[in-house]
């Protein structure tokens, strides 16, 4: 099937509805949870998961990146892998000092 | 000559120029707001109180500029999808919100920082401040880079549509990427500076 | 406009489309086509002269620092050039311990972000790797004329600092926090620069990973690259994902002096007896970690375009194919997979415990083993040619050693133990010297000498190439090899007397004025160079296109091809490896990538 012709965009354009809900709906999730004021720790799981699940909609959905080529993947893969990197290692570092 | 793959994709690649360079440049914007999200959790980790982000700002606030960026970026794939329907028109208005949106973000956001500024509250106050300002400073630049890309789509740029439609479809997709971005940017931003 | 372009229209049908955009190229102005042009010959010679300012700029920067380590407090002998510098700087010829400070901070951020990287990538990145590819041009030709100049204006922005209340940068070209946030105004200007510079290498970047993937001609596949495109292609994706922690951090010390902000401030800094007035709770090290992020495959930047070069070099004159192509090209893929989690063993000194030091170290003893396979499969690539030693040759040569020196030298600093021992001695500063000047630098002459005849129709002069080779060899030794001695000793470096006040630094005092010498000396021998680079424009031996009978692309072309998309008057289709040479049964002992058939 032709990913661009007229009845492929118009099926694309009610998921784009869709998403547009669902992500309506996870921000007021987010928001509601933050008002029980839970323990950092599960506050931050939480907000991430959803901040996660966000993103991956509008990354895979309105950035079309679920239908992407491999080359575009393979790049991105690579920037996760050094994002991960940059993630970790400065802090831990900082949660191994030499004096405890 | 000229150079190849402007409009249509390379057939082994599968992709046109234009697209793989703006992922490209993705790619290393997240590696720009990657660094500052790892000196958030660093600083944070390293401190000995961190003020929960809705005890100093106004998640509100925050919340109703999330749904005015989740908007613009519905509003930015339907004017793509529109130029695929072959629908200048609906191009047009869907461009336009767009852009509207991305004005009322800037607006609130500059309310936002003026009532910050008002209780005295300035990035030298802590570091909580701090990163939160030149985060959502940062941010608020790449909104404005946006608007200046978008406005220039929705009007000079556009008389391309009439010459070249299918490269104009491809700015126009590629102008999305970059904004979708900046949504998704701002989906990490608000729970991490505004809830937790 | 007139004769030309309307001879251009009166063509056969067939030739119009082409035609058209020779008149239209006709009609640019001498502005468009060499100043702002976005042909990326040009662009890559205009990187070229640029950066070779640059790298002359800061290498005087670093000969008037070596009088003073010569001589500490000596009046300077050329009056002239102290009164240049001015009296707030050396008053009465005396070199101030301030200005020591910044010229030893400008000289490592010039040499690294305005001389080296834009030459090596810059200048040869973009005028090859189009040729090579067999493509006209870059992907993006506006955007490639962009990154230039937004490189020439931060390196504008670097030379103004020094104009700036208290001179410029004076902190290292590490910049480190907290020192740099309270340093004089020069920091602030030196981290706009940067910001401009980060921009610049950041579109370039983009530019080239594009181009490389989706400009290769018909036949030619990843496996079919040369050499140094595969070492550009893994350079672009080093600057691309390493450079923006910089600039993350680069906005983040800009907030910290111009907003106030802690970002790098820890509680309770006491400045000059007093209390910083600030809120505190950063971290120092966090600039650290973002600075050595990019910094650390900042060296591979380096020293990955040079190995590139080399490799073409050595495949040419040693007429033989390069032994190990493969192993070449996945030690140089590992290679810069790996630069990105080494960073932290420059940090071994600031308290990190076993665990992440470890973590550290093996990461980093791992990263050598694909330098050395590198190195080793250039030197094996050696046996059994009949080398032709020509000047470029000559450098390509003296590179393998003088790289093997910097490498191996590394080693102990990749280890915590001997680290602290030789961190911030003048081991380090030995140690990569030998991998950028001796090493990089001088394939980046090979480079010029090599490419030279393809840019001018012209041959370098050799007995003068000759000349400034067995010179410079000879002088640049002298000036690096007695920094391990030196640090060995534990001389610390950035030392404004070179260490004359400290007890244990008196053995090797003495060679702070053989090194000065010899660096001085180098100078001069940079000179034969100068006059050959400008002389053989006009007056150099004429050669045909193919000079070297080369095999790659760049050489399948015509001398110096025609500015606006002209490199190729058919697009040339690929049908082997990049170093066909003395093939078994063929006529000549090369064959050019684009010739059809077995042999």
């Amino acid at each position: 099937m032709d990913a661009s012709s007229p009845e492929a965009i118009k099926k694309q354009v009610r998921s784009y509805i869709v998403v547009f809900v669902a992500l309506m709906g996870l921000t007021i999730v987010t928001v509601a949870v933050s008002t029980f004021h839970l323990s950092v720790a599960a506050a931050v799981i939480i907000a991430l998961a959803v901040a996660i699940v966000k993103a991956s909609l509008v990354a895979g959905v309105f950035m079309h990146l679920i239908s992407e080529k491999k080359l575009i993947y393979a790049t991105l893969a690579l920037t996760a892998i050094f994002f991960i990197v940059l993630m970790i290692l400065p802090t831990s570092h900082q949660l191994d000092p030499i004096v405890q | 000559m000229e150079i190849p793959y402007t409009i249509h994709p390379r057939p082994d690649t599968g992709v046109y120029n234009a697209k793989l360079g703006v992922w490209l440049f993705l790619a290393s914007e997240v590696m720009l707001f990657g660094a500052l999200f790892s000196s958030y959790v660093l600083l944070r980790i390293g401190s000995d109180s961190w003020p929960h982000g809705y005890s100093i700002l106004d998640w509100k606030i925050a919340t109703f500029n999330t749904v005015v960026l989740i908007s613009s970026s519905v509003t930015m794939v339907m004017s793509w999808a529109s130029l695929m329907l072959k629908d200048f028109k609906k191009y047009k208005l869907y461009m336009g919100l767009t852009i509207l949106c991305a004005f009322i973000f800037l607006a609130v956001k500059a309310f936002e920082y003026n009532t910050k500024f008002g209780h005295h509250l300035y990035p030298s106050t802590n570091t909580f401040l701090a990163i939160y300002f030149t985060i959502t400073g940062l941010h608020g630049l790449h909104v404005i880079g946006g608007i200046f890309v978008n406005s220039y789509l929705w009007g000079p740029g556009s008389k391309m549509w009439k010459t070249q439609p299918e490269r104009f479809t491809n700015r126009v997709e590629v102008a999305g990427l970059y904004w979708h971005f900046v949504d998704l940017v701002w989906i990490f931003l608000f729970p991490v500076l505004y809830l937790l | 406009m007139g004769q030309k372009e309307k001879s251009a229209h009166v063509v056969t049908s067939a030739k119009k489309e082409h035609d058209k955009h020779e008149s239209e190229h006709h009609e640019l102005g001498f502005v468009r086509k060499y100043i702002f042009s976005q042909d990326h010959k040009v662009i890559g010679i205009q990187y070229g002269i640029t950066s070779l300012l640059f790298l002359l700029f800061g290498f005087s920067l670093m000969m008037i620092m070596r009088w003073q380590l010569a001589y500490p407090g000596q009046e300077f002998p050329w009056k002239w050039l102290a009164d240049f510098m001015g009296q707030a700087n050396m008053p009465g010829g005396i070199m101030l311990p301030e200005f020591y400070n910044q010229l030893g901070a400008m000289h490592g951020t010039i040499m690294v972000f305005l001389g080296v990287v834009p030459l090596a990538v810059g200048a040869f990145g973009n005028y090859v790797v189009p040729l090579q590819i067999g493509t006209i041009d870059m992907a993006f030709p506006k955007l490639n004329m962009t990154s230039y100049w937004v490189y020439f204006l931060g390196g504008v922005t670097m030379l103004v600092s020094f104009a700036m209340p208290g001179g410029a940068a004076n902190s290292g070209w590490t910049s480190y926090a907290p020192l740099s946030v309270i340093a004089t105004t020069g920091q602030t200007v030196w981290l706009i620069g940067m910001v401009f510079l980060i921009t610049s290498s950041l579109l370039g970047s983009i530019n080239f990973i594009v181009t490389i993937i989706q400009l290769r001609v018909k036949g030619l596949t990843f496996m079919r690259l040369p050499f140094f495109v595969w070492a550009q292609f893994v350079t672009s994706f080093l600057l691309l994902l390493a450079f923006p922690p910089l600039e993350a951090a680069g906005v983040l010390q800009l907030m910290d002096r111009l907003a106030g902000t802690s970002f790098f401030l820890p509680s309770g800094l006491v400045v000059s007896g007093q209390p910083l007035a600030v809120s505190g709770g950063g971290s120092p090290l966090l600039w650290q970690h973002l600075f050595w992020f990019l910094a650390h495959p900042e060296v591979y930047v380096l020293i990955l375009p040079a190995m590139g070069i080399v490799a073409e070099i050595i495949a040419n004159n040693t007429r033989k194919p390069l032994w190990g192509y493969k192993s070449l090209v996945y030690s140089a893929i590992f290679l810069g997979f790996m630069s990105f989690i080494v960073w932290a063993h420059h940090m071994f000194l600031t308290g990190m415990g076993t665990t992440i030091s470890t973590f550290f170290q093996t990461t980093t003893m791992i990263i050598s083993i694909p330098s050395v396979i590198i190195l080793t499969a250039l030197l094996l690539s050696l046996w059994g040619g009949s080398i032709r030693f020509t000047t470029p040759m000559l450098f390509a040569l003296a590179f393998l050693p003088m790289f093997a020196i910097g490498g191996l030298t590394g080693l102990p600093l990749g280890l915590a133990p001997p680290d602290i021992h030789l961190h911030d001695t003048y081991y380090v500063i030995g140690h990569f010297h030998y991998v950028v000047a001796p090493g990089t630098i001088f394939a980046l002459f090979a480079g010029i000498y090599f490419w030279y005849p393809k840019v001018t129709g012209r041959k370098m002069n050799e007995l003068l190439g000759k000349i400034h080779f067995w010179t410079s060899l000879v002088f640049i030794n002298g000036v690096f090899m007695p920094m391990f001695i030196q640090g060995l000793a534990g001389v610390s470096r950035r030392l404004y007397d070179g260490g004359a006040q400290y007890a244990h630094a008196q053995g090797v005092l003495q060679w702070n004025e053989f090194m000065s010498t010899s660096a001085w000396l180098l100078g001069l021998a940079q000179i034969p160079f100068v006059i050959n680079f400008f002389w053989s424009i006009r007056k150099g031996k004429k050669v045909e296109a193919n000079h070297w009978d080369a095999t790659t692309l760049d050489w399948a072309c015509t001398t110096s091809p025609p500015l606006a998309h002209g490199n190729f008057k058919v697009v040339p289709e690929v049908h082997r490896g990049p170093y066909d040479y003395s093939h078994q049964g063929a006529q000549s002992d090369f064959l050019p990538q684009n010739q059809p058939g077995e042999a």
